[in-house]
C-alpha cells in the first residue's frame, strides 16, 4: 500500500516554516487524514504533491524574489495547481502572491491566479494602527469547505492577523471572508482549488487547526 | 462617544499578553496558577496560558551568557511545536543572526532593546530583512522631568540603571520610521510596583507612533489593564506577576476589559495537545 501522498510546504527562505509545518502535522493527526507533511524546496516534490501550502512572511518583493530564486519552482507550482488542480493554500504573503501584482515597495508581479492588487490597508479611521496586528473576526462572504464547522462572525472564533497590505480582489466572488478594520480588509480568498488566508492559521489556535484539518481533506 | 465608536469600524480585539522571564531555559518566577508538573518549564507555562486564552505569549530571556542562547532557541522551538499562538521573544537580541534563529525556531516577533539604543540602524536592517511586522522595539523609559516641569521621559538601559539622555517619545518616532512594527513600552518607574501603567507615558508614545503599542510595567489590578487601553491608548497590555501568581486569571482580565466596553477575544484557545 502506498502511503498518502505528501502535503508540500514550500520552503523558499521566507520565514517561519516550523510553526506552519507543526500545525499541519497536528491537523493531519487530529483530522485523521494521516497525510505526511514535507517541507520542501524541490520542484519535483511539489509537482507530485497531493496538496500544496505556500507560506510567506515579510515584504512582497522579497517573497517573490525568494520564490523565483528556487529554479523551476514557479513552473512546478503552476503545473500542479493551475493545470492539475491540486488543492492550494497560500498563507499571508503566500495568499498575496496569488494576486496579479503587489504594490509594497514598488510594483512586483504576482502569480496572477487571482485578479487583483495587493495594496496598503488604509483604515477610514486614521487612529487605527498599522500593521493590523492581533485577533479579529471573520465576516464570511460565502460558505467555503475550509471554514466548515468553524464558528465565525461576532461571537465566533477570531483569527490572528499581522499585516499592512491586503489583496484587493477584482472579482468580489473571489473573496471568501473579510475582516473589519476601518473598512473591509480581505481575510480569505479562493476559487476552485485555490484558497488563501491573510491571517495565520498556524497561529490562530482552534480556528487555525480546524481550518488546516479542513484543507487536508478538501476535495475541490 | 463609546469606546467602540471611538475605535471606528473595527473588530480588532485588545490583546492580553502574559510575559515569562526565562533564564538558562527556566522560568524565573514560575507559574503558580495551575498545577504544573514543572512550574519552571517555560513550555509547560506556555501551554497553561494557551489553555487559559492568552492572546499572545512573550518570553523575555534574561540569561547573561551567550552560550545559553541555544537553550532559549530550544525552548522557543518546543513551545511553537505545541502552542499554535503568537509568540514574541526578546532579551539579548543583538544581531540579524539572533533574529533569524528565533524566527526559524517559531517566534513570530522578536523584540530588540539595547541593541537598538546603541545602533538605530539595526532596526532598519532587521525590518528590511524580516519584515516590519516581526520587529518589536522594546523601550524602557523613566520620567526625568521634575515636578511642575513638562513631562519628559528618557530611555534607560541595564534594567533602568543607565540613563541615556535619549528622549523616549523622539526615540519611539525614530525606531518606527526605521521599521519597528510594534513598540513594547515599559515604565521603569512603575515596573514591579503594582501601581498601574504610567498612563501619560503610554499616551504620549501611543499618540506619537502609527504602530501598535504594548503597555507594560506596573499592573496590579484589572482596572489598570482597562486604563492602559482607554487612557494610555495602547493596543495590548502585558503583565507578568498578576498572572503567574494567580492573582488574576486571563479570563478575569478579559472580562474586566469587556465590562469596560473594549473588544476582547473569547474562546478558541487551548491549542496544545493534552497527551
Amino acid at each position: 500500500m502506498t502511503p498518502p501522498a505528501p502535503v508540500a510546504l514550500i520552503d523558499y527562505g521566507s520565514g517561519n516554516l516550523h510553526s506552519a509545518g507543526k500545525a499541519l502535522e497536528r491537523a493531519a493527526r487530529e483530522g485523521g487524514s494521516g497525510k505526511a507533511v514535507l517541507v520542501t524546496a524541490d520542484p519535483d516534490v511539489v509537482r507530485r504533491a497531493d496538496r500544496i501550502v505556500l507560506p510567506g512572511v515579510g515584504a512582497y518583493a522579497d517573497c517573490r524574489r525568494g520564490l523565483d530564486a528556487v529554479p523551476g519552482m514557479v513552473e512546478a507550482l503552476t503545473e500542479a495547481v493551475m493545470e492539475r488542480g491540486r488543492p492550494f493554500l497560500g498563507i499571508c504573503v503566500g495568499l498575496q502572491l496569488m494576486a496579479t501584482r503587489g504594490l509594497e515597495h514598488g510594483d512586483t508581479a504576482g502569480l496572477g491566479w487571482i485578479d487583483g492588487e495587493v495594496v496598503k490597508i488604509e483604515p477610514a479611521d486614521p487612529t487605527l494602527k498599522i500593521p493590523h496586528m492581533g485577533w479579529n473576526s471573520l465576516d464570511v462572504a460565502r460558505p467555503h469547505p475550509l471554514l466548515a464547522g468553524i464558528p465565525t462572525g461576532e461571537g465566533g472564533l477570531d483569527a490572528y492577523f499581522v499585516h499592512s497590505y491586503h489583496l484587493n480582489a477584482a472579482r468580489a466572488g473571489d473573496v471568501i471572508a473579510t475582516t473589519s478594520y476601518g473598512g473591509a480588509v480581505t481575510a480569505m480568498v479562493g476559487r476552485d482549488n485555490l484558497a488563501g488566508t491573510q491571517f495565520h492559521p498556524e497561529k490562530s489556535q482552534r480556528l487555525g487547526l480546524a481550518l488546516l484539518a479542513n484543507f487536508l481533506k478538501w476535495a475541490p | 462617544m463609546s469606546d467602540a465608536a471611538a475605535r471606528g469600524d473595527s473588530m480588532l480585539k485588545v490583546r492580553v499578553i502574559p510575559c515569562l522571564d526565562v533564564k538558562d531555559g527556566r522560568v524565573v518566577k514560575g507559574v503558580k496558577f495551575v498545577d504544573l508538573r514543572d512550574a519552571g518549564d517555560p513550555v509547560e507555562a506556555a501551554k497553561a496560558y494557551d489553555a487559559a486564552g492568552a492572546d499572545e505569549l512573550c518570553f523575555l530571556d534574561i540569561t547573561a551568557s551567550v552560550e545559553a542562547r541555544s537553550t532559549l532557541i530550544d525552548v522557543v522551538s518546543r513551545t511553537a511545536e505545541q502552542c499554535f499562538m503568537p509568540l514574541t521573544v526578546g532579551g539579548g537580541v543583538r544581531t540579524v543572526e539572533d533574529i533569524r534563529a528565533l524566527l526559524n525556531a517559531g517566534a513570530d516577533k522578536v523584540s530588540i532593546n539595547t541593541a537598538a539604543v546603541n545602533r538605530r540602524d539595526f532596526v532598519r536592517e532587521a525590518a528590511e530583512k524580516f519584515g516590519e511586522q516581526c520587529i518589536v522595539v522594546a523601550i524602557d523609559a523613566k520620567k526625568v522631568s521634575a515636578e511642575g516641569e513638562p513631562d519628559r521621559w528618557e530611555i534607560f538601559t541595564h534594567g533602568g540603571r543607565n540613563r541615556t539622555g535619549i528622549d523616549a517619545v523622539e526615540y519611539a518616532r525614530e525606531v518606527v520610521a526605521l521599521g519597528a512594527g510594534e513598540i513594547l513600552l515599559t515604565s521603569m518607574d512603575r515596573d514591579g510596583t503594582g501601581e498601574g501603567f504610567d498612563l501619560k507615558l503610554t499616551r504620549a508614545i501611543s499618540d506619537a507612533v502609527t504602530v501598535p503599542v504594548i503597555a507594560s510595567g506596573g499592573v496590579g489590578t484589572l482596572d489598570h489593564l482597562v486604563d492602559g487601553i482607554r487612557e494610555g491608548g495602547a493596543s495590548a497590555v502585558l503583565a507578568a506577576s498578576i498572572f503567574h501568581f494567580g492573582t488574576f486569571t486571563i479570563g478575569a482580565a478579559k472580562e474586566a476589559l469587556a465590562q469596560a466596553g473594549l473588544p476582547v477575544r473569547r474562546g478558541g484557545g487551548d491549542s496544545a495537545e493534552t497527551a
